[in-house]
């Protein structure tokens, strides 16, 4: 049996509300707050970034797991905010927490699907014999531009997951994927904010790639979608993942647990990674659990889980997502958002 | 900074790695060449917790250039559990929020850039530990 044997998940304590931003560009507060469905989303701090996310996440994974930091045998970081164009994140995490030096790695991009890239590809290898323990994050710093409908959204947080065939906590027992060139979102290498093509990021996008991979791996599976006890879509606001779920045939009761987005904003390629972080914070023994990413480019990830015996020893060995979300929330005016994120120029060194 | 001069303090700065004293297992952060305590040479890493109290704290409001868009911010002298001190930023707080002895932890957090296109400089700060 191979599955995630730890898991762990990472959000900055400070906040903006939906509301701070809409005023600041005269947008209405309640319109935003009913059309996307979100309250207000996280921001990094100053010192914080993908990487410090993912370090952050993957040492409350390895706590969990109980392992030992060098029995990893490869670690990917999948995040389209990477904090450099040349030098992976992942070089870092390795040495923070005591991984390294033997032990493949390397950064996935993928807009919002980088995370289950990662996740995938950890999950295959130690599936293929090739290693005991790797370990897939995906996290991420996202910005909008100014005034644009993605300020409201890009948030900051991410998760990690180790999986391994030992001690499993959540069984992997299908995976799908669907990809195809859908140019719904992009930036180009330089440019500072992405572009996106508006209302054609919806239906031909994200609702085509993530029906299309949740409705494959259920067929693959023989799974009908009353047999999960949880499911989690990619969540750039609150709506799509609740529509695509009443499409395929989900109820909101099976959504709720991972509906992360309206408190926490989209963490991009952490997006789902931590909807699933907070199934299986409170999963019980048994229970069937469906994720389906999604990347603009256009391509979604399934992944059908099983959780065992083993879950429930490992919840409170590391906080909560939901807790983290909840404490020490410190909330920004528009202001110091801005300096937070520089989207103000600076006559300063950095 | 110099990377030769970052990769050499990555096992303090990163997994915060000090010298134990094989002579009267005195811990030494960051780790010396000669113990002070028995004057023996030979040494072994040992990782120290992350997990201690705030002994005391200052809040900067001038402060050098690569740290000039975050002040105010606390920076305090932290007693790890086992004793052994060091100083560091504090982050995610209010000064009004902290206490002598109050519990903290440490996290990995980026420090500073010496210009736009140097290296990022990672290492540990302190939060309170909020449970
Ligand atoms: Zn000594």
């Amino acid at each position: 049996m191979v599955g995630i044997v730890g898991w762990g998940a990472y959000v900055p304590c400070y906040r903006i509300k939906a509301e701070t931003i809409a005023r600041q560009w005269g947008g209405d507060p309640e319109s935003v707050r009913k059309g996307l469905l979100l309250e207000e989303k996280t921001v990094p701090g100053m010192d914080e970034d993908t990487i410090t996310i993912s370090v952050a996440a993957a040492r409350d994974a390895i706590e969990r797991a109980g392992i030992a930091p060098h029995e990893i045998g490869a670690v990917y970081i999948g995040s389209e905010s990477h904090p450099y164009a040349v030098k992976p994140s992942g070089t870092v995490l390795i040495d923070a927490l005591g991984i390294g030096p033997h032990v493949h790695v390397a950064d996935y991009e993928f807009a919002c699907k980088a995370g289950t890239e990662a996740m995938f590809v950890a999950y295959s290898l130690v599936k293929a014999g090739q290693m005991k323990y790797a370990l897939g994050i995906g996290a991420d710093t996202s910005q909008g531009a100014p005034g644009d409908a993605l300020e409201y959204t890009a948030s900051a947080g991410g998760a990690a997951f180790i999986m391994g065939d030992d001690k499993v906590v959540a069984e992997i027992q299908a995976t799908y994927s669907y990809t195809s060139d859908t140019p719904d979102f992009w930036r180009k290498e330089l440019e500072h904010y992405p572009q996106h093509a508006g209302r054609f990021t919806g239906e031909p996008a994200y609702f085509r790639h993530v029906l299309a991979a949740a409705r494959g791996i259920l067929e693959q599976s023989g799974h009908q979608p009353q047999d999960f006890a949880y499911a989690v879509f990619h969540m750039p606001n609150g709506k799509f993942p609740l529509k695509a779920a009443k499409t395929l045939g989900f109820t909101r009761e099976q959504m709720e647990e991972g509906l992360l987005v309206t408190t926490m904003g989209n963490t991009y390629s952490g997006s789902s990674p931590t909807g699933l972080a907070a199934i299986l914070d409170v999963a019980r023994p048994g229970d069937l659990i469906l994720l389906v990413s999604f990347g603009s480019g256009a391509g979604s990830d399934a992944f059908v889980f099983q959780t065992t015996d083993h879950l429930p020893a490992l919840q409170d060995k590391a906080p909560k997502i939901r807790t983290l979300l909840e404490r020490n929330r410190r909330y920004l005016d528009y202001g110091q958002y801005a300096k937070f994120r520089r989207k103000i120029i600076f006559n300063s060194p950095v | 900074m110099k990377s030769a001069q970052y990769i050499r303090e990555v096992p303090q700065r990163y997994r915060l790695e000090a010298g134990k004293c094989t002579g009267c297992g005195k811990l030494h952060f960051p780790p010396r060449l000669v113990c002070d305590g028995c004057g023996s040479r030979e040494f072994e890493a040992a990782t120290l917790p992350r997990q201690g109290t705030l002994l005391t704290w200052t809040v900067i409001h001038a402060a050098p250039p690569q740290f000039s868009l975050e002040t105010p911010y606390v920076v305090g002298i932290v007693e790890l559990d086992g004793g052994v001190r060091l100083t560091c930023q504090v982050a995610d707080c209010d000064p009004e929020e902290l206490a002598v002895g109050a519990p903290v932890e440490l996290v990995f957090r980026r420090i500073k850039e010496d210009n736009a296109a140097d290296i990022i400089q990672y290492g540990y700060k302190a939060v309170l530990r909020r449970e």
